[in-house]
């Protein structure tokens, strides 16, 4: 026989057998996967940064189908995309508010002081392990940028010695709060207009203001002047309540380290 | 069976032979999934699987169909064509039966498909003098994949360290990442000669 037809037979052959093998045991050996399950993945970001409570965007779509999470929890999705997840699901979607992380420090190089000369590996998480890390206030952001390497949408930037948040760019997925050593990243509402304490310094006035300009120093003078009871010190630090908080500003012009923004 | 042939053959594929480090085959996993440990692991662990199964298919076929008909010439291309086949066969089976090991070897398994570690290993099975026989041949393939693993395990140690290390800015990534696997590599050169 001609040798070209043999190997042409040959191969097809291989190929033939290979072919209804697979084809075979793909019907014999089938896994039912939900439809519903693609359908809510399909929708979902896939950034899988488990803002929502699951560890991922593969495990927060299955928490849907069997009913143990509810849509509204994917704030990286926005408010569009998890009212298609309550279309698939057929319920109506509760959105959580949109937040946005924000650094509780105002200690940029200019206003805190450094307690050590640091060379070590460049990272926030390390230096914090050296004494607490490389400022002389044991308690604000250190300005490695271990934020701005979690952060996958490119929203943390180091700016002279302290991170800053873009609020356009930010999804609110916890990353960055999840990566700082000192956790000074909180979530906070991103859409309403509130007084917020960029500090978190818990230690007595005399000390805070020795090492940082702008620490909060726990003087209460804000609380005083608040008309709404929005204020609260605790621990000799500062803190307002976005719920009760009308933005008027009267706390802002009292503090005397302007460690209140608006 | 000739034990101390197959132990020289299982050794010189984990040491002298290494498929990674010596014959540099297999190089896109080496340096794609070994950023950390237990996926270098898992994807080692894939790749010595699919090797062992593809050597006991392609074995007797290039013996029993492509020497008989004079096809030898064809060798690659069915090769490509078995263990793709044979890589997709595994993934149905183990979504199947084993969930949690195809959970953790993910996109891993489907990509071994064009893995050249893979083919090479079936093809050097026949240019190699000491493997004569099916049980050598598959101890060949063993041997190969546990030094795959190997090479696998000790370069994820290495690129969890270098994460850590103060690296010059336009050395970042995978300038390093390649000038540490070619001092790996020359750290097996050692090993060069105690396998006859």
């Amino acid at each position: 026989m001609n040798p070209i037809l043999i190997a042409v037979i040959i191969v097809s052959a291989i190929g033939l057998i290979a072919g209804l093998g697979l084809s075979i045991a793909s019907v014999l050996m089938a896994v039912k996967t939900d439809e519903k399950v693609e359908a809510l993945r399909a929708e979902l970001p896939g950034a899988n940064c488990g803002a929502c409570g699951y560890s991922g965007c593969d495990g927060y779509a299955e928490a849907l189908a069997k009913g143990e999470a509810k849509p509204g929890a994917c704030a990286p999705g926005g408010a569009e995309m998890n009212a298609k997840l309550g279309e698939i699901l057929g319920v109506a979607v509760e959105m959580t508010e949109p937040m946005v992380a924000t650094v509780k420090c105002n200690g940029t190089c200019d206003h805190v002081q450094n307690k050590m000369h640091y060379t070590g590996v460049s990272s926030c998480k390390a230096a914090n392990m050296m004494y607490g890390g490389t400022l002389a206030c044991s308690f604000g952001c250190l300005g490695f940028g271990d934020c701005q390497q979690a952060c996958q949408y490119g929203a943390i930037t180091v700016i002279n010695g302290k991170a800053v948040v873009d609020p356009d760019k930010c999804t609110a997925c916890t990353a960055c709060a999840k990566a700082c050593p000192k956790s000074i990243i909180e979530m906070m509402p991103k859409e309403r207009a509130y007084a917020k304490v960029v500090c978190s310094n818990k230690d007595k006035g005399a000390v805070a203001r020795k090492v940082c300009e702008v620490a909060c120093i726990g003087c209460t003078k804000c609380a005083k002047v608040c008309p709404h009871g929005a204020v609260t010190i605790e621990n000799n630090l500062a803190r307002i309540d976005p719920d009760k908080c009308t933005a008027c500003g009267a706390c802002v012009e009292a503090c005397p380290s302007k460690c209140i923004a608006l | 069976m000739n034990w101390t042939n197959i132990i020289t053959i299982v050794l010189a594929g984990i040491l002298t032979e290494n498929m990674v480090l010596s014959k540099f085959l297999g190089i896109c996993p080496f340096l794609g999934v070994s950023k950390k440990t237990n996926t270098a692991v898992s994807m080692g662990i894939a790749v010595t699987l699919v090797m062992l199964l593809a050597t006991a298919v392609t074995y007797p076929i290039q013996i029993y169909i492509l020497d008989r008909f004079g096809l030898g010439y064809l060798q690659t291309i069915v090769f490509i064509l078995i263990i793709a086949a044979l890589v997709q066969l595994v993934e149905i089976v183990l979504k199947k039966y084993i969930p949690p090991l195809y959970k953790a070897l993910g996109v891993y398994l489907p990509l071994i498909t064009t893995n050249c570690a893979v083919l090479g290993i079936t093809m050097l099975n026949f240019t190699n003098e000491r493997i004569t026989n099916y049980p050598e041949a598959l101890f060949n393939a063993l041997g190969a994949g546990l030094g795959f693993l190997f090479a696998m395990f000790i370069f994820s140690g290495v690129r969890t360290r270098l994460e850590t290390s103060n690296i010059p800015e336009s050395l970042k990534g995978l300038p390093i990442t390649l000038v540490s696997a070619a001092i790996v590599s020359l750290s097996f050169l050692g090993f060069a000669g105690i396998v006859g």
